[in-house]
């Protein structure tokens, strides 16, 4: 039973409270009911945490936004070809820091969602984001990026105006920033996609959220030819926030309430915008020089291989 | 004396007496000709039956149609680098296993076998007719030339090692793009090749990327398309998604030339086409002209 079926479960608990009217044993069932969440809520799978990453009801980018940031003025275009409503961008200010603000963003409905296009950005999305963070570095303002996103659009005309070259000229200028840049990712971080403004100081993440190289279903399709095996995929791809941590790869998990962060959404704005402002202080007094220094090198060290010593040979003719 | 040689003559008269209906069995029910395997292949574009011992000396460009065909790396090192000049540099990475996947190991010691290199991406120095350089090449030959922890720090080392050497780099692309049986490391690589990029980029050397059949995904997405001057061959697959991606997301066929090397020097994102007969000449000249005597 996965955790969407326990939500479905749930709620109807809490429908037949209502129906009740001895006082008694609704107390008695809501203690059940509580009893039951907890259970249900704290030991989760992999699979689980994709679930909920993808959750209807998750707080978007812009609900976040509109929470954390004491004012936030949106900024339109990339200058070239046009206006990517998958990625929101622009100016605000959070405890009195000015920062510039990336962000993917999700739609609640469908309609939201054909015209953000499920938070799949274009070429020029990313174009927008590498514009405005370039406008950061010039007036010297922290970076602040929230990641959602499935992965870069794979279309024809995202093809034909270079989606590669896009997201590599994002990742190569991104490692070369010297402003502060932290990462949220609040969703799904879904490949390229999302790495192409996720290059930061400081990577943080969700609890329930995922960061992996493609969706689990495509992952089963790959490997072993069948998409429902995607949640066997989840379990082996270590997308969670707490492997990744456990791998170096994300600094910081940022706690959500029980059973997702639609169950509270306050309490989770509230901890993402503490572990922002913690995140900032510290990378603040650290000069410019030294945070691109320190970017670039954090990624360099990612890795999982090993190395013979072939040192002493100065390599072999061939 | 003489009986038991009687004897072992008649012996070896039995034994070639069966010998002989062997073979004539086997001529008579085997009716495919005994050639070396990989002498003759069938061009992919034209079919027709291609001595690949002529095509070497054609830097492996099919005579009938001029389909380019793909390169091993280490071919691809002979035809580009002046004889004698390549010294192999970055050995010894052992590919490991961090998400346990089944199989994987197996995988990675049948390619070695079957390839004779250990990971699909090599560089080394080299010089293009005269002109000092690093070169390093994608083998597509090798599990896709898929970029996993390995191949991208050797990109990464390979950059770092032109830096140490002041050298421009030229790197040769054949990629499916990251190697998905090690997660979340595969993506990393993506950052840490194109940071790679820019340090090497900030102290004013040349970078150019030649993209050959197929690059595709994260290594476009990431150093591929990042050269300060980008070369393709000839019909060459380029593009981020995976042209099977895009048709069932637009659920179109697509059309004809499609993410080929054409296609992409129409829309503005390659330099140049440039045939592989042309190709040692156009870079060695572009890096005599990019050379810096200090």
């Amino acid at each position: 039973m996965d955790i969407l079926q326990k939500e479905r479960k749930l709620k109807e608990l809490q429908s037949k409270i209502e129906e009740l009217d001895n006082v008694e044993l609704i107390k008695k069932i809501k203690e059940e009911i509580e009893s039951y969440k907890n259970e249900a809520m704290s030991n989760l799978t992999a699979w689980d945490r994709v679930l909920l990453a993808r959750h209807q009801s998750r707080p978007t980018a812009l609900e976040y936004i509109k929470y954390m940031f004491d004012e936030f003025i949106e900024l339109h275009g990339d200058r070239l070809y046009r206006d990517d409503k998958s990625i929101v961008g622009g100016i605000g200010t959070i405890n009195g820091i000015n920062v510039t603000i990336i962000a993917q963003q999700k739609g609640k409905t469908l309609e939201e969602n054909l015209e953000r296009n499920f938070a799949m950005p274009h070429p020029e999305g990313y174009r927008k984001a590498l514009r405005l963070m370039k406008q950061a570095e010039k007036f010297r303002r922290p970076i602040i990026t929230l990641i959602d996103t499935p992965g870069a659009y794979p279309g024809l005309e995202a093809e034909e105006r270079g989606q590669g070259e896009a997201i590599a000229r994002n990742l190569m200028e991104m490692a070369g920033f010297t402003v502060p840049v932290i990462a949220i990712v609040i969703g799904e971080g879904g490949s390229g996609g999302a790495l192409a403004l996720g290059v930061a100081n400081k990577v943080l993440m969700l609890e329930n959220s995922i960061y992996s190289i493609l969706s689990p279903e495509g992952y089963a399709t790959i490997l072993w030819k069948d998409a429902t095996l995607a949640s066997k995929a989840a379990g082996v791809m270590k997308l969670t926030s707490f492997d990744l941590e456990e791998y170096g790869i994300i600094d910081r998990i940022i706690k959500e309430p029980l059973g997702g962060a639609h169950y509270n959404r306050e309490e989770t704005f509230k901890n993402t915008k503490r572990a922002i402002l913690e995140e900032l202080t510290e990378l603040v007094k650290l000069q410019p020089f030294e945070l691109r220094e320190a970017r670039i090198d954090k990624y360099r060290n990612y890795g999982f291989f090993q190395r013979f010593n072939y040192d002493n040979l100065g390599g072999v003719k061939r | 004396m003489n009986l038991s040689n009687l004897a072992n003559a008649l012996n070896q008269r039995k034994k070639q007496k069966q010998k002989f209906k062997v073979t004539r069995k086997r001529n008579y029910t085997d009716k495919s000709i005994d050639v070396p395997k990989g002498l003759y292949e069938q061009c992919p574009c034209c079919k027709e039956t291609v001595n690949m011992k002529q095509t070497l000396e054609n830097k492996f460009v099919c005579k009938h149609c001029g389909e380019h065909f793909k390169v091993r790396a280490i071919d691809r090192i002979n035809l580009t680098v002046d004889p004698g000049t390549f010294v192999e540099k970055g050995l010894g990475y052992i590919t490991l296993n961090p998400l346990f996947n089944e199989g994987y190991e197996e995988k990675i010691n049948a390619y070695k076998e079957k390839t004779n290199i250990d990971e699909a991406y090599i560089y080394g120095y080299g010089e293009l007719n005269g002109n000092p350089c690093v070169i390093g090449v994608m083998d597509s030959y090798f599990l896709m030339g898929s970029m996993g922890s390995v191949v991208g720090e050797k990109v990464t080392r390979s950059f770092e090692y032109a830096i140490y050497k002041k050298l421009p780099i030229i790197i040769f692309t054949a990629s499916g793009g990251a190697r998905m049986q090690e997660g979340i490391f595969s993506l990393m690589q993506m950052a840490k090749t194109s940071a790679a990029v820019l340090r090497h980029s900030d102290l004013g050397l040349l970078y150019i990327s030649v993209l050959t059949h197929p690059t595709t995904g994260g290594v476009t997405a990431s150093f591929a398309s990042l050269g300060d001057i980008i070369f393709a061959e000839p019909n060459a697959l380029i593009g981020f998604a995976g042209p099977r991606v895009i048709e069932q997301t637009i659920n179109q066929t697509l059309p004809e030339g499609f993410q080929r090397a054409e296609f992409l020097e129409e829309k503005g994102f390659v330099d140049r086409v440039i045939p592989r007969s042309e190709l040692k000449l156009t870079l060695s000249r572009v890096l005599r002209i990019h050379r810096r005597y200090n």
